[in-house]
């Protein structure tokens, strides 16, 4: 009989993803399935304080491995301690956001352990002991459902794919005894912009594509600040050198689902496409009637993006005054 | 330095994918197989590595025997020699047992670093080049953008959600690929004609000292293919102007998709 589920929290300098709170919830929902507890797992440094919040989400106990040594994210000590809380917990499945950090993690892990793993699952099922997985393949061409079974299985879900459900309890915080062990891999230096919202975490998705025309991707920027999303952007205007490579959106870029994603001189290249299949609602805005992204979009506007995209914008701010 | 690149071959990501009547596969006559977009920069990055530092680039991959076409174009941008592990009992292996095998036809080499693609863009695993240096027991950094090699260490910038962190490694070291990493070079005929002559291994799981049952069925199984939801294309907003088109835009987005 397993112990519990695991959710393995996220946090930077002691403040969680908004994908932590997407794992407990889906942790707890698996959990009661299973007949089980929730237990969140932590690791950082002077993060005990912080993990108290973990039980509003559903986790009964809040494991926390408190270390200098885990101060900054290193797969080796990471997977060290996790490694040793699973061994003591006997969990029969563990929950990871699937973000850089979490995907990360969770392959080390799952060759160590010999635990099946599958990553940015957008739905899980508890069937007679196994799972059933739904995630996307070929950029999200596809959707497949995949089947979990060992002793021990191990999800990363993608963010923003499950919902957030607070609870009325506080959990109990163990402290775990980490020992981090001997690493080799060595933390430098982080230069992190936590005021930009990430694309694969973000609610509203304004991406630019070779109708930008330039490197002033400021009529989007506006658009997305106003939202509070993020600013994307397809592979030519990556490949122009008008965008960095992780604004990218599609079979080689990032894949997202945001709740809004508005293409703009993105004429809808299949790998474009599949990127952009799991957002909730598609608008597209573009000169040319004939271009594919409309047969993908909810909503389509023939145009000019540089007169539409202001005027949006401005009627966006007058219906949040 | 002596440098391995994992590799596998995929179709092109401007195919499209249809399943097969099984449900569980995918359609494979009539696509174009390219080597994963992931794979080509940690070709690339390899190349680099070896006319900065001297030394070998060995490309090694798992698969059927079409994937001989994918390690003969790494061969014709510059690497020395390729393996490639085709054996039937490898077949359909999930991505630990691609990764085990990986492992085991490397287990007897000498190698200073190994470069594996971050994912290939088929399954999206995200899982092979970290497994692979788990189990060869050397540590790994993923999602590197930028590299570079001292005194028998390497320092990576590598891309994380909002920004980038560096980290060092003692070599032997594996690490993964990201965009931006480089700009593949392409082939050029002489490549083509010299890559003919390179020296390109096949090997089964015996060659590797692995038995087929060492490879017993994974945990991760695909039970169906779906497509994902298809939208029937969009309602075109009409208007006068540009302002009424923004303006019925934003209602409807607000009233009827309530996403604003």
């Amino acid at each position: 009989m397993s112990q519990a589920v695991l959710a393995v929290a996220e946090q930077n300098d002691g403040v969680f993803r908004k994908v932590t709170f997407e794992a407990l919830s889906e942790g707890r929902r698996i959990a009661d399935r299973l007949g089980v507890e929730l237990a969140a797992v932590v690791l950082g440094n002077g993060v005990q304080a912080a993990s108290a919040e973990l039980g509003r989400y559903g986790a009964d106990r809040i494991r926390v491995a408190d270390h200098p040594a885990l101060a900054e994210y290193l797969n080796d000590a990471y997977c060290n301690v996790l490694a040793a809380v699973i061994a003591a917990e006997k969990p029969a499945v563990v929950v990871f956001g699937a973000t850089t950090q979490g995907r990360d993690l969770a392959a080390r892990l799952s060759a160590r352990l010999n635990a099946p793993l599958a990553v940015d699952c957008l739905a899980i099922q508890v069937t007679d002991g196994a799972l059933q997985v739904t995630r996307p393949m070929y950029g999200g061409k596809l959707l497949a459902d995949v089947r979990l079974e060992g002793p021990l299985k191990l999800v990363a879900i993608r963010p923003n794919a499950m919902a957030i459900t607070p609870t009325e309890k506080a959990g109990a915080i163990e402290p775990v005894a980490a020992e981090p062990g001997p690493t080799r891999t060595v933390f430098v230096e982080k230069t992190l912009d936590t005021g930009k919202v990430e694309l694969t975490e973000a609610d509203a998705i304004v991406s630019g594509g070779r109708g930008m025309g330039s490197s002033d991707f400021s009529v989007l920027e506006n658009l997305a600040g106003v939202l509070g999303g993020a600013v994307g952007a397809s592979r030519s205007a990556v490949d122009e050198g008008w965008r960095p490579a992780s604004d990218q959106v599609g079979q080689t870029g990032k894949v997202v689902s945001p709740a809004l994603y508005m293409a703009c001189g993105i004429s809808g290249a299949i790998q474009h496409l599949a990127g952009m299949s799991s957002a909730k609602v598609i608008v597209a805005i573009n000169k040319d009637p004939e271009a594919p992204i409309f047969a993908k979009a909810d909503y389509g506007i023939v145009g000019d993006l540089f007169e539409l995209v202001p005027l949006i914008t401005a009627e966006i701010q007058k219906l949040k005054a | 330095m002596e440098i391995v690149v994992l590799l596998k071959q995929v179709p092109a990501t401007e195919a499209f994918i249809e399943i097969a009547d099984d449900g569980v596969s995918v359609k494979t006559q009539n696509l174009k197989w390219v080597i994963n977009p992931y794979d080509e920069f940690a070709v690339e990055e390899a190349l680099r590595i070896r006319e900065a530092h001297g030394g070998t680039v060995t490309v090694v991959s798992v698969g059927a025997e079409k994937t001989v076409e994918a390690i003969r174009t790494a061969l014709a941008m510059g690497a020395d020699k390729g393996i490639l592990i085709h054996d039937t009992a490898a077949q359909n292996l999930d991505g630990l047992g691609v990764a085990r095998v990986l492992a085991a036809a490397l287990k007897g080499t000498a190698f200073d670093l190994i470069i594996a693609g971050q994912r290939a863009v088929d399954d999206d695993n995200f899982l092979v080049g970290p497994a692979v240096a788990e189990f060869l027991d050397i540590p790994h950094l993923s999602m590197v953008v930028k590299q570079e090699l001292v005194d028998g260490r390497i320092r990576c910038q590598r891309t994380v959600e909002g920004g980038t962190l560096v980290v060092e490694a003692p070599l032997p070291a594996l690490f993964t690929t990201q965009r931006g990493l480089n700009e593949p070079r392409y082939t050029s005929l002489p490549g083509i004609m010299k890559a003919k002559r390179k020296p390109l291994e096949t090997k089964t799981l015996a060659d590797i000292g692995l038995a087929p049952d060492a490879l017993a069925a994974g945990g991760v199984r695909i039970t169906a293919f779906r497509l994902p939801p298809q939208r029937t294309g969009g309602r075109m907003i009409a208007g006068d102007s540009a302002q009424a088109k923004a303006a019925e835009l934003v209602r409807l987005l607000h009233e009827e998709a309530k996403v604003v």
